[in-house]
């Protein structure tokens, strides 16, 4: 077997070469051009180059949409640069368009004057028919506004595999490690670590390994020896805090975040799961990890998933249910009775497009109202939302932290475009974590199931198999402190008032709330979850234009923070951007009897850091 | 270490301080009585026993038993003692469940815990009807049946409960009658002694919704003729005389002979309660042409899920020792800034 031309490290650089301070690349093509993996490893690169970036997955739902369609179209956008990354970025400065799908769905994301490559090989009658094109793009001047390069890919890629002996397919299939070589020219990324990844990957292949580095390499090269590009461009690392990074995405932060919790509160782990988009990765993550004492339960239904979740938290596990918006409506009932019982257990929704199935692989928020009063009877659940895909650990940590030390079911709101969207994450040390060991019920002196502990008001947990404590609880209502059964009207108010009061004073768990930007002024911005990084990059840009905004991003959302009227009260106007049709805003009309005015956007898509810039500068105008 | 394990409990020690709330006259009282009576004679202590049920006048179950018990979502009790068992292995988890809990809004997790062999004790009582929302007709009622819903008859048509638990890969069932303490007796013991999800049909009579639902099996003057009780190793022999049995046709379709004329007990099926095909025919022999079987109708041994599951957790602790949560997050895509 031939050997590879040895990897290019950092070449002399005989082009010119210009400096950006920010980048955003979309990589885009069929379904099956392994876009995903192209921009994962262009990420990794990106960070290791010491850029801060952020990136955003936009996959299809369909596995595998007919070839060249703009249904199977997958996008990868990644953002990277030499100052603080928020979000993966607004419009695209590069666009990589493997066919003339790619091409058609994205364009319009591109920046006039942006670059853009095209694979002309795929740029066929054929294709360019599937993607609605009547005459060809590349010939008819419509893109003129951009600067276009078209590469032949495709044959460059066979080309430089022609003595491997490969199948045309198993060639094929290469291409887009010929693009990554070719884009990480173009910006000075170091390729290292997308070799060791090929290495590891088709181990078994000593072919597959020669065949992918060449690919790479060629693409690489091609850049330098191509008169195609003639500048290349640097984007200096980032002024980061040191310690240790890792990409994350925020499904796998999760799952690690309840590994942390089961750890430091000494329990076992219960997941309870049935599959559904784009929650499952939880359930794959965690599912590898039984070494931990991670029991993971891939259940007949969604409510099966939360039921076995509840009887192992009865067990004395930490109880995990995952899930995303329409399995959220079947486990209502458990968590109705998690409610009633008082167990503590975990339901983590990753919320997206809806309602029913809606577009499974897009993002939303609208699932709020419904986490907070989706529920029969006076239901009360605390509700935590995460903000950035690394966030999901400590959101995840601090939902299962509340869950057992107030013995309630809590609700944890993440969505699809946390779940599989990366960022660098400074990885925290296991002894830093809060540790919140829990002290099972093991004396029968004065023991009630419901004598509750007078500053949580938390009942207490027994594990059975505990000698002197049997006792029986279920979904009746029942007496105050002994459980009994009850049927009296003035005990079953009680009940409900002391469950209120036992959520709302989780109020006290919440440190003050942090305001970015302005501490006071025009317009005060309110969102939660994952529109974080829009708003604090939007609410920056405004600040440092010397507008008078500030942000408040809400990880409890019930109870809400007991300092936030004061912060309310601080500012002319109240904005609430979220990806639905208006339900923080309404809680907080309702709560706090202010003119918060919403910004709405459901279109599957996060907000835009200029659509936010715009619609705050308007409302100070206003 | 619990110093229960060695103190003698009794039936009194079974029952809890609720009043029990059953109509005068359901059989519930009967089952109750039997499972007091059987839990002591166990061995296990009594904190380890759980009783979860779902919704129905059955699920009130726990709330009369003196151990652990977990009263909760109508036809959920199986994939909530799933869970608690997964987590629990050493705990004696059952499940008290009815017709309508069990096969019919809960239809989903009974077949699915029963496929998976989780290592639980399902009692459904199987009344015929639904008796807390006072009488409509349920998934086991008669073709036909006049109820509160269905006043011109129902036009659904019934299932089998022996016959879906054995569909659904059942390790265990049999099936067994509220007031014959002994035969029930004697199935509940076994029913604990097999290792693997075990269920347990109980013909329970509703005084007030369905009165006589299982007379002729219950009445002296019928109950040799209407039912055959399954013995392992043994030939079908039933009839107050004992003089009738089951024999298979060369086409293999079962048939009621007398014995006598020709016709001999080594002409008859000798009862196999390892064979599954034999107790799904057994489970389609129905009144009037044939006699109601009781008893074991399978007894098989398989690996169960808990075990299986906690297997895997200690291979995996055994090859990749104590997970340790720093290096954890330090796995993937990684780098360091200085
Ligand atoms: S309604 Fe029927 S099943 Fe229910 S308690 Fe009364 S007699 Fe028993």
């Amino acid at each position: 077997m031939k050997m590879s031309v040895a990897p290019p490290g950092e070449p002399q650089r005989v082009k010119k070469v210009e400096e950006r301070e920010s980048v955003v690349i979309r990589f885009a093509g069929d379904s099956g051009d392994g876009m995903q993996l192209t921009g994962m490893q262009f990420s990794t690169e990106s960070a290791l180059a010491g850029n801060d970036i952020g990136t955003l997955p936009d996959f299809p739902a369909e596995i595998r949409a007919p070839a060249g369609t703009l249904a199977g179209v997958s996008a990868f956008q990644v953002n990277f640069a030499s100052q603080e990354v928020f979000t993966p970025g607004d419009d695209v400065d590069v666009l990589v368009a493997m066919n003339p799908a790619a091409l058609r769905a994205n364009l319009g994301d591109l920046k006039s004057g942006g670059i853009l490559i095209v694979n002309t090989e795929a740029f066929s009658e054929q294709n360019l028919q599937r993607a609605g094109y009547a005459n060809s793009p590349l010939d008819d001047g419509s893109l003129d506004r951009y600067q276009v390069f078209p590469v032949d890919v495709t044959k460059l890629t066979v080309n430089a595999l022609q003595d491997l002996g490969l199948s045309n397919r198993e060639a094929l299939r290469c291409k887009n490690f010929f693009a990554l070589g070719m884009i990480s020219w173009l910006y000075h990324r170091p390729i290292e670590s997308t070799e060791h990844w090929i290495r590891v990957k088709f181990k078994k292949s000593a072919d597959l390994v020669e065949a992918n580095l060449r690919a790479l390499h060629a693409g690489y090269n091609f850049g330098e020896t191509t008169e195609l590009f003639a500048v290349s461009y640097q984007v200096k690392p980032a002024p980061i805090a040191p310690g240790f990074y890792r990409n994350i995405t925020g499904n796998n932060a999760a799952a690690l975040g309840f590994v942390a919790a089961s750890r430091k509160a000494g329990l076992p782990l219960f997941l309870g799961s049935y599959p559904i988009t784009p929650a499952s990765d939880i359930l794959h993550e965690l599912s590898s990890l039984k070494h931990f004492d991670v029991t993971t339960f891939q259940a007949e239904d969604e409510i099966a998933a939360a039921g076995a979740t509840l009887g192992a938290a009865f067990g004395g596990a930490l109880g995990i249910t995952t899930t995303s918006g329409p399995g959220m409506n079947l486990k209502m009932e458990t968590i109705g009775l998690g409610v009633m019982v008082e167990l503590p257990m975990v339901i983590v929704n990753i919320q997206r497009a809806g309602p029913s199935t809606g577009m499974p692989t897009k993002t939303e928020q609208a699932d709020l109202l419904q986490a907070m009063y989706g529920r029969h009877g006076e239901s009360p659940v605390p509700v935590i939302a995460a903000m950035t895909p690394s966030d999901c650990f400590y959101a995840a940590f601090e939902a299962a932290r509340l869950a057992i030390l107030y013995m309630t079911p809590v609700i944890l709101l993440t969505d699809g475009y946390l779940a599989n969207g990366t960022e660098p994450w400074l990885v925290p040390r296991f002894a830093d974590l809060p540790d919140f060991p829990v002290a099972f019920r093991t004396d029968p002196q004065g023991f009630f199931p419901y004598l509750r502990d007078e500053r949580t008001l938390a009942r207490p947990w027994v594990r059975p198999g505990t000698p002197g404590l049997e006792h029986r609880i279920g979904g009746l209502s029942k007496e105050h402190i002994t459980g009994n059964v009850s049927y009296s009207p003035a005990n079953h108010e009680q009940m409900i008032r002391i469950r209120a009061r036992k959520v709302a004073g989780i109020a006290r768990e919440i440190a003050p709330t942090p305001v970015g930007g302005a501490p006071q002024g025009d317009v005060l911005v309110i969102g939660w979850g994952g529109t974080y990084g829009a708003i604090a990059a939007a609410v920056k840009d405004l600040v440092a234009r010397g507008k008078a905004v500030g942000h408040v991003h809400l990880r409890y959302l019930n109870p809400l923070p007991a300092d936030l009227p004061d912060i309310l009260s601080r500012f002319r106007k109240i904005l609430v951007p979220e990806l639905n049709l208006g339900q923080l805003v309404r809680v907080l009309r309702a709560e706090y009897l202010v003119d918060a005015v919403g910004m709405n956007k459901i279109q599957g898509r996060p907000f835009k850091v200029s659509e936010l810039v715009t619609r705050v500068q308007r409302l100070i105008e206003a | 270490m619990s110093d229960s394990t060695a103190v003698k409990l009794s039936k009194k020690d079974f029952a809890s301080d609720q009043e029990v709330r059953w109509c005068p006259g359901c059989g519930d009282y009967a089952v109750l009585n039997q499972v007091q009576r059987v839990l002591p004679e166990l061995g296990v202590p009594r904190e380890n026993f759980v009783f979860i049920s779902g919704i129905g006048c059955s699920s009130r179950f726990p709330y009369y038993m003196n151990t652990y018990g977990f009263h909760s979502i109508h036809g959920r009790a199986p994939a909530i003692a799933t869970g608690l068992k997964t987590a629990r292995p050493e705990l004696s988890v059952w499940v008290v469940t009815g017709d309508g809990d069990a096969l019919s809004i809960g239809g989903n997790h009974l077949i699915h815990a029963l496929r998976r062999n989780v290592d639980l004790k399902i009692l459904l009582f199987n009344n015929r009807i639904y008796g807390l929302t006072k009488g409509q007709y349920s998934p086991t009622s008669e073709s036909g049946k006049v109820t509160k819903s269905t006043p011109v008859g129902s036009p659904d048509y019934p299932f089998d409960p022996i016959a879906i638990a054995l569909g659904a890969e059942a390790s265990f069932a049999a099936r067994s009658v509220d007031v014959d303490a002994k035969q029930l007796h004697d199935v509940l013991r076994r029913a604990y002694e097999h290792k693997g999800a075990a269920f347990v049909e109980i013909l329970q009579n509703c005084n007030v919704f369905n009165d006589g639902a299982w007379a002729p099996l219950t009445e002296k003057a019928t109950k040799a003729d209407a039912q055959i009780v399954l013995e392992h190793g043994k030939p079908l022999v039933f009839g107050k005389d004992r003089d009738r049995g089951i024999r298979l046709s060369p086409r293999l379709e079962p048939e009621v002979v007398e014995l006598g004329n020709g016709v001999s007990e080594s002409d008859l099926v000798v009862y196999d309660e390892r064979n599954p095909a034999l107790a799904y025919l057994l489970s389609r022999l129905e009144p009037p042409q044939f006699p109601t079987p009781v008893g074991v109708f399978l007894a098989v041994s398989k690996p169960t899920y808990e075990q299986r599951v906690a297997e895997q957790i200690a291979a995996a602790r055994e090859q990749l020792g104590e997970g340790d949560v720093d290096k954890l997050l330090r796995q993937g895509d990684t780098w360091a800034v200085r």
